[in-house]
């Protein structure tokens, strides 16, 4: 048993979470996750049986143990480094100390005590930024929903990830330390989501437990990935027109809502309880905000339809790439949608992604948008991720916004800013050190950290395969996109 | 020393016309804090200066008259208008759909006759695209994903109709080996034994063609003679499949065998050898695990884009390969190459500052640009490089050309300016 069964009390719990159906909540932010996990925390001994059954089914140290448990997990302390600490201005004389696998100091040469039993190393020129998030990734020779139908919300792309994939490897190269394993962007609603930890340390992991990122009680967390526009139409059961789409994408969450409504009206009675969906149980998570919506969309009409189906059916949603984003700014704005963008060297390649520009990040945070930016691995190469902040730059967005849009903001995405996405005294000890700015071309991602251990180093053999690719350092199949593969077949939807 | 004085003493001869020569608008004066020429040198704080759409004059400002009234366009760098030495870009469009996809003709495996000039979009929204970042010229033409499947040309990015774009016609065949040539079921290539006893059938069978022709010339040298109904011999019947593979056979046209697999590339050089052809090794992921073998085959890499997917058959792909080729002395280019997806087009300006930050030098990455596929495909007395006499095609930037953050400003082709970055 690899996964905490669920019971029927947590089952009733879990759908009957009041849902945040009307607009007036939508601005029920990315902490409504984080609140209802605060109000489930009791469930600590669900965590410690998911963790002794793994510890029995891996040789790996058992995920969502205390770091403090594990080996190597001194106290370090970098001293000279430029640090940017992204909720904090730029520090350029600074001392970065972990300890336990946590950040435990942050802070100027001068204000920052070093504990006495740290390990120094001196980062003199080196620059120290959070581990790269990255919202959108389909590394791991992923695949959820098949070509069945185009609405399957209860598929999880955690059943189909190879840790073994050299993808792994390469994201850790580019400064990745958390990432968002999705399905791609062939069907309405594609599946589950997961997001993991790039736990590559001299043991690698050995199944996909042992990079989950877990919730209290143990779970793996991810959300749904949902998608408009022309990827996702097709020959019947899917839709063929725009209309059809959001038709059938309504419908689905109504008789969710249903289902919600009888679970509820069971009270725990397990006899009155309706049969078990699967799909329809994802449905409800997204719409109580247990889910995030990472909904793929590009057209300036289609961000609109996204917006207009989130608000009536409360489910809090992320805007992935979002090519006409700057077309519709003030509305995205109004709506208070984050956006997880995508940059791409040319505009184009199918009809909705033809108005692409570098600008887009920029007009979007000028707009009050919070903006990430994604991977979108392997569309493009998740060790140029800082090219595609650095992109924006080009076109006018803020430095730091950009360099935000790397990590605090996409941990916020995610629903993880808790733990990750700045260098921040609590949160994880994920982090990369840099040759210089990460806005330069010519930077290198020296080391990557996660959860305290060195998981990529540059001046290792091993690593640097990796880092600039060679015999092996690739996947020997070609990603399986559905709209790539379709490209190649003759041309893109 | 030379070469300067001589570029200085054209400059003076030029500005000692009579100004109202000067003030026609076919005079251009670039000013940059550096001029990246591309041909061995760099100049700080320098003048080009361009009339009739050439560079007639380049050196140091302070060295160099400037016509009073003259247009000066001033920047922190130029360099020369780079050069894609493999895309399929006016072929192959940015909506991707059958208007504007016509880099791949898949109806047969064996298709040289096809011709670029008569599929290539001069006014594809993505040539415009590539030349704000300062691309002036390309080889594009038929795409890789057919045994053969065409032809390519050579044209600037700039025109309205092929004809006004075009340098030359005809300069390639596009050729490729590997699973991204093979067909599934019963067709044929189905596999790499297959793809090379049809590329070798049918070369023989061009050569057969060729000699038919020869003789048929040597027989009739008057040309009157060939409409002689009394003359006893049938004319030969025009073959334009294997008319282009004449003009391999003969040197005339390169080609161009696209080869990522390490077994691809090593079949390639055997076909070159055994046919003696002018051989373009494309895309070449492998290739620096081939190094030996490419040197001693003495061919050019067209180099598949830095950024290109380590996936399928450039699973092996390596950002270090440019600099591997530059260090072996391999003459080689970095390409934009084909896109069947998202970037519909790569702009060489972004791969080669890819190459420039894992080991390739910072002018050698220049020239993998610029003078480097000038040079393989043979148009190095017209572009590539700033010299005097060369077409005046540059790039303006407002900082090192290779850094993220950067601006294109000012995009010249003959002479003229053309666009810059949005």
């Amino acid at each position: 048993m690899l996964f905490h069964k669920i019971s029927v009390a947590e089952y009733t719990l879990l759908l009957t979470m009041p849902a945040q159906s009307h607009c007036q909540n939508k601005s029920a932010t990315l902490t409504t996750r984080r609140l209802f996990l605060a109000q489930s925390t009791s469930a600590i001994s669900c965590a410690f049986i998911a963790d002794r059954s793994l510890a029995q089914s891996t040789a790996s140290s058992p995920p969502g143990a205390s770091p403090s448990d594990k080996p190597n997990l001194g106290t370090i302390a970098w001293v000279n480094a430029t640090l940017l600490p992204v909720d904090k201005p730029r520090i350029p004389d600074g001392v970065l100390v972990i300890a336990g696998g946590k950040i435990s100091a942050v802070g100027s040469k001068q204000s920052t005590t070093i504990p006495s039993d740290a390990t120094r190393i001196d980062a003199k020129g080196k620059w120290i930024m959070p581990g790269l998030v990255c919202t959108h990734s389909h590394i791991g020779g992923m695949g959820a929903a098949d070509s069945s139908s185009p609405i399957q919300p209860g598929v999880r792309i955690l059943d189909s990830i190879n840790v073994r994939e050299s993808g792994f490897r390469r994201a850790l190269a580019g400064g990745l330390t958390t990432i968002n394993i999705m399905p791609g962007s062939g069907h309405l609603i594609s599946g589950q989501t997961v997001y993991c930890k790039l736990r590559y340390f001299e043991q690698s992991p050995r199944v996909v437990d042992d990079i989950l990122i877990r919730d209290k009680k143990g779970e793996p967390i991810g959300g749904l990935k949902m998608a408009n526009g022309t990827n996702s139409q097709g020959e019947s059961p899917f839709p063929g027109t725009r209309g059809k789409s959001a038709y059938l994408v309504r419908e689905q969450y109504i008789k969710a809502r249903e289902y919600q409504a009888k679970v509820a009206a069971a009270k725990g009675d397990a006899s009155k309880l309706p049969p078990r969906d699967l799909h329809l149980e994802s449905l409800v998570e997204a719409m109580q905000g247990k889910r995030i919506v990472h909904h793929h969309t590009h057209r300036h009409d289609d961000i609109m339809t996204v917006i207009r189906l989130s608000q009536e059916f409360g489910f809090q949603t992320v805007l992935h790439h979002v090519s006409d984003g700057w077309k519709v700014a003030k509305e995205i704005a109004a709506a208070k949608l984050p956006c997880s963008i995508i940059v791409i060297d040319s505009p184009g390649g199918k009809l909705e992604a033809k108005d692409l520009v570098f600008r887009n990040g920029r007009v979007l945070d000028e707009a009050g948008v919070r903006v990430a930016f994604h991977t979108d691995d392997g569309i493009t190469d998740s060790r140029l991720f800082m090219r595609s902040a650095a992109l924006a730059v080009r076109a006018g967005m803020d430095p730091d916004k950009a360099i935000a849009g790397l990590t605090l903001a996409g941990a916020e995405m995610l629903g993880l800013d808790d733990r990750i996405g700045s260098l921040t005294v609590g949160k994880d000890a994920d982090f990369a050190i840099l040759s210089g700015d990460p806005l330069s071309s010519y930077t290198r991602v020296l080391e990557t950290w996660v959860e305290g251990q060195l998981a990529f180093d540059l001046s290792k053999p091993q690593d640097q395969l990796f880092a600039e690719g060679g015999l092996k350092a690739g996947s020997d199949l070609d990603p399986f996109l559905c709209c790539y593969a379709q490209a190649w077949q003759g041309g893109a939807k | 020393m030379r070469a300067i004085r001589l570029e200085i003493f054209v400059a003076s001869l030029i500005l000692s016309l009579p100004s109202h020569a000067l003030l026609a608008e076919t005079v251009l004066i670039v000013q940059a804090k550096k001029i990246l020429t591309a041909a061995g040198k760099t100049i700080e704080d320098g003048t080009i200066v361009c009339v009739d759409g050439k560079i007639q004059a380049v050196g140091k400002t302070a060295e160099i008259n400037i016509p009073v009234d003259a247009k000066i366009l001033k920047c922190e760098i130029v360099m020369p208008g780079m050069v894609d030495v493999r895309t399929c870009v006016g072929l192959s469009g940015i909506l991707n759909i059958k208007h504007d996809s016509d880099q791949l003709e898949s109806s047969s495996p064996l298709q040289p006759e096809l011709r670029a000039i008569d599929a290539y979009n001069p006014r594809e929204e993505l040539v415009e695209y590539i030349r704000s970042f300062g691309v002036t010229t390309v080889h594009t033409g038929h795409a890789p994903g057919e045994l053969i499947s065409g032809q390519t040309l050579i044209a600037k990015t700039i025109g309205n109709t092929v004809e006004e774009s075009l340098l030359i016609d005809g300069r390639a065949i596009a050729a490729t080996l590997g699973e991204g040539s093979t067909k599934a079921g019963k067709q044929s290539p189905g596999t790499r034994g297959k793809q090379m006893a049809m590329l070798r059938a049918l070369l023989i069978e061009a050569q057969e063609y060729k000699s038919k022709l020869a003789k048929q010339t040597e027989a009739k040298p008057d040309k009157e003679k060939d409409t002689n109904k009394d003359n006893p011999s049938e004319p030969i019947s025009r073959n334009l499949k294997l008319e282009a593979l004449v003009d391999v056979l003969a040197g005339k046209k390169a080609l161009m065998i696209t080869a990522d697999r390490a077994q691809d590339i090593a079949s390639a050089i055997r076909l070159a050898d055994e046919f003696k052809i002018k051989l373009w090794l494309d895309s070449a992921a492998d290739a620096h695990l081939m190094i030996p073998e490419i040197k001693a085959a003495a061919i050019a890499v067209l180099l598949h884009p830095s950024m290109a997917r380590a996936s399928g058959a450039k699973e092996n792909l390596s950002f270090q390969t440019a600099a591997k080729l530059h260090a072996a002395k391999i003459p080689f280019a970095i390409q934009g190459g084909f896109e069947a997806y998202v970037p519909k087009v790569r702009v060489i300006l972004f791969e080669a500052a890819v190459a420039a930050a894992h080991g390739l030098s910072f002018d050698a990455a220049i020239e993998s640009i610029t003078i480097s596929p000038a040079k393989i495909l043979g148009i190095q007395d017209r572009v590539g490089s700033i010299e005097v006499g060369k077409d005046a095609d540059l790039a303006l930037f407002d900082g090192d050309p290779f850094e993220y953050t950067t601006h294109c400003v000012g995009v010249v082709i003959n002479g003229q300016i053309v666009s810059k970055e949005n």
